[in-house]
């Protein structure tokens, strides 16, 4: 790490956990190369077909033929390979990645062995992945967006939630493109609550998040069944439609999978590259950041802490909003009791995941949207693997990152603490 | 101002708050009591914004007290309610007292729920008194090691109970999705998430089979006072009561004592774990019957407003329970004769917590009546 010159006494613990860890993750490996020797390379047989165009494509690709064994075969050495090579020495530098690496080599093998002797449509999943990744990277966004400032946002659920209801109510009513503003900004009301509740009337920031949580699933269910069930035609919103770009959208595999996409999706790719403009590279952005890593020194500044706190996290609260609206505008055109289903929360996970980095959070979004739509292929392809394991992956990972069991993630330094000007 | 005691609590203030040591007649009981007439006003304001008629307003008020005082039918509603809500309050309150916050009271529930559903079921020709215990225990006991996971982790490795027990109570939801169509526990014959019936050997009694059988009160809330005695008893009476205190009101100082704050955090998270399923067994065996998906409810989120209500002491706590309880079984004979969703009291359960936990929004709002001690 970067910080032994400075205070030998520390690195030299950093450097013993460093090491331990190593260790960790050397043992992880190899009983991940066991397992997919194990389980994915000894039973199987036959050969796993991935479907990488959909019928009339312009360019048509055949399809990736993987002899199942052979390639399980392969990984586990590859996944032996790189745990040996974390009891050698030198080891430390090179274990996140290769820890990383290994993970993704386990997920494919996976995938050839679930799909040995039949045929699945790779290019489709992943197509699938970077939509379903959309509620999670905003949530995960919205919670950078204020733990940046160190106000700690369990409330991302609730504003999911009620950026959904909006989108579908507004937009029943008004049209997609008003929807769409209606749920941001309902969003950003409820991150302005959240502001105000916390910064100004210091309540605890996890009551008021969950306190959100629970008025907002009561707000909307009970607008649901009170109102909606008698005037349907309240509950009929338009989908925003694919924008298919030019060009670059027949390009075979990466166009279906990056280019054929909504609003929503090139909206949340656009939203984390402004807010990794703007936390890292602007002054505001800069000065957000101190007042999450230590008030009192910003305040001694000359920095507003709690005008700062105010605007981050209803601009957090409008994120949230406009992924809640994915939902309904997004997907589907009505709202249902609880849709969003602990997406906020996974959206919370891949904020710790993310580092609490914009970019982190949509990458961890992404790995966590692959094991949503996952989930719903592992139906078809009909492993033994039931669904609900899937879902509880990026919770037990979030668990184990947060244990520190492998790596470890750093919040902002005054996270979670309230602020009270002297 | 003391924000910067060093603590690793992510919430002194409102420990603090949540933990009084000195008894402040405003605080304790002017603020609660406001809080929920507050709340019920903004009820009815919410029920005139959805186009609910006034007198509509005015016949769900009335349903909300009939259905919850008004006949002994009522009251026994009201404390079959008040029960799981009461137990999981507990377990929060105590977590509340020793500075952690448990967010996991629900899946604490679930997993309570769900393994004395399996004793429940099993064991047939059992006799009521060996049987009903030990589904009971069992029952805590799941609940307890579902949140000593947080506690361990917490004292073990510092990974914050919030994030951790948020963590537990969804993937809790996702394993007994799991579990209900698993073979072994999913009722014979069904295609749904459902499980076997729980023995008459394992259900809790009901207390007023003699007045109605339609009475549903049942031998959990005897549990439910036992439990607030015993809570009450361990707080306040014992040594490791006072520890557990201590560590929540000052972690280093009782640190520096020499309380070992890492087996205070593993116990607290076991004791309100084990409160929690025990929330969860009572449902399963005194109401349901079985177990299927959301049999909880809800009811450890709503816990978390029980506490802070009842300022995590157990009397309070309890008060607050029946507080909700009655909220619930008023509110469904609101549903039946008002027409008006029982989704508001959901509503109006949200609203309390936040006026309760903003003390300093109260006493604005209402300066004229309250003093101008806002910390």
């Amino acid at each position: 790490m970067a910080v032994t010159d400075t205070a030998p006494a520390k690195a030299q613990t950093i450097s013993h956990a460093h090491r331990r860890q190593t260790l960790v993750i050397g043992w992880l490996l190899l009983a991940l190369a066991v397992f997919v020797a194990v389980f994915f390379a000894m039973p199987t047989t036959g050969t796993a077909s991935f479907r990488l165009a959909f019928p009339g494509d312009l360019f048509t690709v055949p399809n990736l033929k993987v002899p199942a064994a052979p390639y399980a075969w392969i990984v586990a050495a590859v996944l032996a390979f790189f745990g040996v090579r974390q009891f050698l020495p030198g080891a430390a530098k090179w274990s996140g990645i290769l820890f990383g690496i290994g993970l993704l080599l386990v997920v494919t093998a996976f995938l050839t062995w679930a799909t040995a002797g039949k045929s699945f449509s790779l290019t489709g999943m992943l197509q699938a992945t970077l939509i379903r990744a959309v509620p999670i990277a905003l949530g995960g966004l919205a919670g950078v967006l204020s733990e940046r400032v160190a106000v700690v946002n369990i409330a991302i659920e609730g504003m999911l939630l009620a950026g959904a209801f909006t989108g579908a109510v507004i937009g029943s009513l008004l049209g997609g493109t008003i929807g769409l503003i209606g749920a941001v900004l309902v969003g950003g009301a409820f991150g302005l609550l959240l502001a105000a509740l916390v910064v100004t009337y210091r309540v605890d920031q996890i009551i008021a998040g969950v306190a959100i949580n629970l008025l907002v699933l009561g707000l909307t269910s009970y607008v649901s069944s009170q109102v909606l069930t008698h005037y349907r035609s309240l509950n009929n919103a338009p989908v925003f439609r694919a924008i298919e770009i030019p060009f670059l959208s027949d390009l075979p595999v990466i166009g279906p999978v990056l280019f054929q996409h909504n609003l929503f999706v090139y909206g949340a790719l656009i939203m984390v590259a402004i807010a990794t403009y703007y936390l890292f590279y602007t002054r505001v952005g800069l000065r957000a950041r101190a007042v999450g890593e230590h008030p009192e020194a910003a305040d001694t500044l000359g920095i507003n802490v709690y005008r700062l706190r105010y605007i981050n996290v209803t601009l957090g609260g409008m994120v949230a909003g406009f992924g809640g609206a994915w939902f309904t505008l997004g997907s589907v055109g009505r709202f249902d009791d609880n849709m969003t289903a602990g997406r906020g929360f996974i959206g919370l996970a891949a904020m710790i995941f993310g580092r609490w980095h914009p970019v982190g959070a949509l990458m961890a979004a992404l790995v966590f949207g692959f094991a949503d739509s996952l989930q719903q292929k592992l139906a078809i392809l009909r492993t033994p693997i039931p669904a609900e394991f899937l879902a509880m992956a990026p919770y037990i990972a979030t668990i184990v990152l947060v244990a520190g069991l492998i790596g470890r993630a750093r919040a902002p330094a005054a996270d979670g603490k309230p602020y009270v000007k002297e | 101002m003391s924000e910067q005691n060093g603590s690793d609590t992510l919430s002194t203030q409102l420990l603090k708050r949540a933990a009084p040591g000195r008894t402040d007649f405003e605080d304790l009981v002017i603020l609660p009591v406001l809080a929920v007439v507050v709340a019920l006003v903004l009820g009815g304001l919410i029920m005139l914004a959805t186009g609910v008629s006034p007198s509509a307003i005015g016949r769900s008020f009335v349903a909300l007290f009939r259905g919850s005082l008004g006949s002994l039918t009522a009251i026994s509603e009201t404390l079959t309610a008040a029960a799981p809500l009461t137990l999981a309050g507990l377990g929060i309150a105590l977590g509340f007292r020793a500075g952690l916050f448990n967010i996991g009271a629900e899946g604490q529930v679930i997993m309570g729920g769900i393994a004395a559903v399996v004793i429940g079921f099993s064991f047939e020709g059992m006799p009521i008194w060996i049987h009903l215990p030990l589904a009971l225990i069992v029952g805590a006991l799941a609940g307890a090691l579902w949140a000593s996971i947080a506690g361990w982790l917490r004292a073990a490795t510092g990974a914050h109970e919030v994030i951790t027990t948020i963590m537990l109570n969804l993937i809790a939801m996702r394993l007994v999705d799991y579990l209900l169509r698993h073979p072994f526990i999913q009722k014979e014959g069904r295609a749904d998430p459902i499980s076997k019936n729980v023995l008459p050997s394992a259900e809790l009694p009901h207390l007023l089979d003699w007045v109605d059988p339609a009475l549903r009160l049942h031998a959990g809330f005897i549990l439910v006072l036992l439990a607030v005695v015993f809570v009450w008893w361990l707080l306040f009476r014992t040594t490791t009561g006072f520890e557990f205190r201590a560590a929540g009101l000052n972690p280093d100082a009782a640190r520096y004592a020499g309380m070992r704050s890492g087996l205070i955090i593993v116990l607290v998270m076991a004791l309100a774990g084990a409160l929690a399923g025990l929330a969860g067994a009572n449902q399963v065996l005194g109401v349901l019957g079985r177990a299927s998906p959301n049999f909880s409810g809800g009811v450890g989120f709503d816990a978390i407003a029980v506490a802070l209500l009842g300022r995590s002491h157990p009397l309070g706590v309890l008060l607050a329970g029946l507080l909700f309880g009655a909220l619930q079984a008023g509110g469904r004979q609101m549903q039946v004769s008002a027409g008006v969703s029982l989704d508001l009291i959901a509503i109006i359960q949200a609203l309390i917590i936040i006026f309760i936990a903003a003390p300093i929004l109260m006493r604005a709002v209402f300066s004229f009546a309250l003093q101008k001690t806002a910390r």
